[in-house]
Parts: structure tokens; sequence; C-alpha cells
């Protein structure tokens, strides 16, 4: 049987909590969420410009707090290939002006998620 | 914002009055894609030099690195770049990876710590590229979040990107794969290791130049 990882739970932030942040605060918060070792689900995409920013924060956290070794990050985007020429016009403006909301992001401490990737049924469990 | 105008300003400015002297051309990529080994070979064919050391371990390159005034002549025309080569971007850094390549803990501790700041440099230096060259391996999948980042980050600071798949040696490497995953651009198989097809490289290079 699976071992359970300890202290491991999820986090789901909408969109809209988001939309209102500066680039800072977003990441800010995104980060101290990951640091208490929480798996964060973010209804909604980062721009590349934060995604970019996440990653300078999160290498300078690295460099400083014992233990921890970088996050694991993964948009899921709907399947917009079967959609007519307007929806996916619609989307793609919606997309360049407020982020993407259709998508989901996964945010991650990298030392749970590696132990995940060893063992997948320690997340079955968790979901149980 | 600020700094988007200013960007636009200054490609305007060079629209008008010619172009770029020396092109401020970056090699970005995921570490262990051979960032430095097809920085080596252009730097080794134009000026006789070597621009850094390589390696099988990660990130071997941990600050970043440049050689000037690197004068490339292709079918009678001439550019002179500034080839600016970076530390491979990941999003997590384990030193515990480097001792299983046989390195000593203190050392990988070390190693660790040096390529958390050469990713933060990486990151920054990118506002500063003129064009940029992103380094694949050609046989990893290319759909990797860190490649997606890097890319998103291109198309949004509209940097003009020549995407390079090395590794075109190894039986494993697929280029359609990569033309696939990013059909925006314009993707050049090589093997910098093998020095194959830097002919259609440097081709692709001019090419991007008049995007500069």
């Amino acid at each position: 049987m699976a071992k359970r990882i300890k202290g491991l739970s999820l986090q789901v932030i909408p969109f809209a909590e988001l939309q209102s942040m500066s680039i800072s605060e977003r990441v800010k918060k995104i980060l101290s969420l990951v640091l208490g070792n929480k798996i964060v689900i973010i209804h909604g995409r980062l721009r590349a410009e934060e995604e970019a920013r996440l990653i300078e924060d999160t290498m300078a956290m690295v460099d400083h707090l014992k233990g921890f070794k970088g996050i694991e990050l993964a948009v899921i985007e709907p399947n917009m290939e079967k959609e007519n020429l307007f929806i996916r016009m619609k989307h793609g403006i919606a997309k360049s002006l407020v982020g993407d909301s259709s998508a989901l992001t996964l945010i991650g401490p990298a030392s749970i998620i590696k132990e995940i990737k060893k063992d997948p049924k320690k997340i079955e469990l968790l979901l149980k | 914002m600020l700094k988007i105008i200013k960007s636009f300003a200054k490609r305007i400015f060079q629209r008008i009055f010619g172009r770029k002297e020396n092109i401020k051309i970056g090699f970005y990529g995921p570490p262990n894609a051979g960032k430095t080994s097809v920085a080596n070979k252009i730097c080794k064919d134009w000026t006789g030099e070597e621009l850094g050391a390589v390696s099988k371990i990660p990130h071997e390159t941990r600050h970043v690195q440049f050689k000037e005034k690197v004068e490339i002549t292709y079918k009678g025309r001439s550019l002179t770049f500034k080839i600016v080569d970076t530390p491979g971007i990941a999003t997590k850094i384990d030193y515990e990876d480097f001792v299983d390549y046989g390195i000593k803990k203190k050392q990988a501790k070390k190693r660790a710590k040096e390529a958390t700041q050469g990713i933060i440099e990486s990151i920054q230096w990118l506002e500063d590229m003129d064009a940029v060259i992103v380094v694949l391996d050609a046989t990893q999948n290319p759909y990797s979040q860190v490649n997606i980042t890097i890319i998103g980050n291109l198309i949004a600071r509209k940097i003009p990107t020549l995407i390079v798949a090395n590794k075109i040696d190894l039986k494993k490497a697929d280029i359609k794969r990569v033309e696939a995953a990013f059909p925006e651009y314009e993707v050049v198989g090589v093997s910098a290791k093998d020095e194959l097809n830097f002919e259609d490289f440097y081709e692709a290079l001019f090419r991007l130049s008049r995007k500069v």
C-alpha cells in the first residue's frame, strides 16, 4: 500500500481572485502556497511574463530555503481545434487581454511531484 | 509598460535609420540541449575560439557568457553578432541530481546554488536581446512547460526567434515533432557534436537577422 505524503493538500484559486492582483502579488501568493506544501490549481493561465517571474522568484527561494528544490508547473488547455474560427478568435482575443481563464494551471513543490511520479498511488489515495 | 514603449521606439528608430551593426543574439533553452555546443561551433567557425565548456552533466553553463563582434560571412553577405550564451532555464534544481552524476555532495550543492543564480540571470538578460536562438534537444519532448514559457516570453516581447533542434545525429531525434510544437517559427535541425547542417543554420541566421 502506498504511503501518504505528509501534509500535502490541494488549493484551488479561481481566476477572478488573481485578476485584481499585480504580477508580484500573484507570484507571491502562489509561492507562499507552494512553500506550504500545497499543490495549487489555478482556474486560468498565467501570462508568459508571469511564468518567467514565477521561475525567477522560485530560483531565488531555492537558493535561500533549505529543502526547497523548486516547482513543477503544468498548464492544461482546452482543445480549441474542433471549434469554429469565430470561437477560436474570440478565445484568442480574450486570452491576450485578460490571460487565459479557460485553462488550468497546476503548480506544486518539485519534491512532492517527484514523489508522486515515483508512486502515483499516493495522489490517488489523497483524492479518496 | 515603459519597457514595451522603449523597445517599440528602438525598433522603429532602427527601421528608419538602418539595421543594427552588432546584433545581440541570445542562445536560450532548457539545460543540456546543447546551447553552448552550438554557440561554440559558430564562434570556432568565425573567430577560431570556443565560447565555453560543455559537459554531459546539466547546468554546466551557470553564468551568461558572450563573445563580442563575431563576424559571419555567408554567400557574400557579412554581419556582426554579439553571441550571448545563457544558462539553461529550469523550474527546479536538486543538488542530488548532480550527485547522481558522481559529483561530491559539497560540490553538487555549490553547483546547484550557482545554477539557480544562472537561471535568474538568463531570464533577466532576455529583455536585452535583439534576436534569440532557442536550442532544443531534438530527441526530447518539445512540449515541456519550460520550452513553452521561453517561447511565450519571446512572443510577448516580440523578439525575432529561430528554433534549433540539436542532436540530429541521434536516432531518436525528431525534427517534425519540434516543427509541429512551434509551427509559427522556423526550425533548423543541426548536430553541434558532428557539425551537421550548419549551412542551413547560417542561411536561417541571416533570415533571422533581417527581422531585427
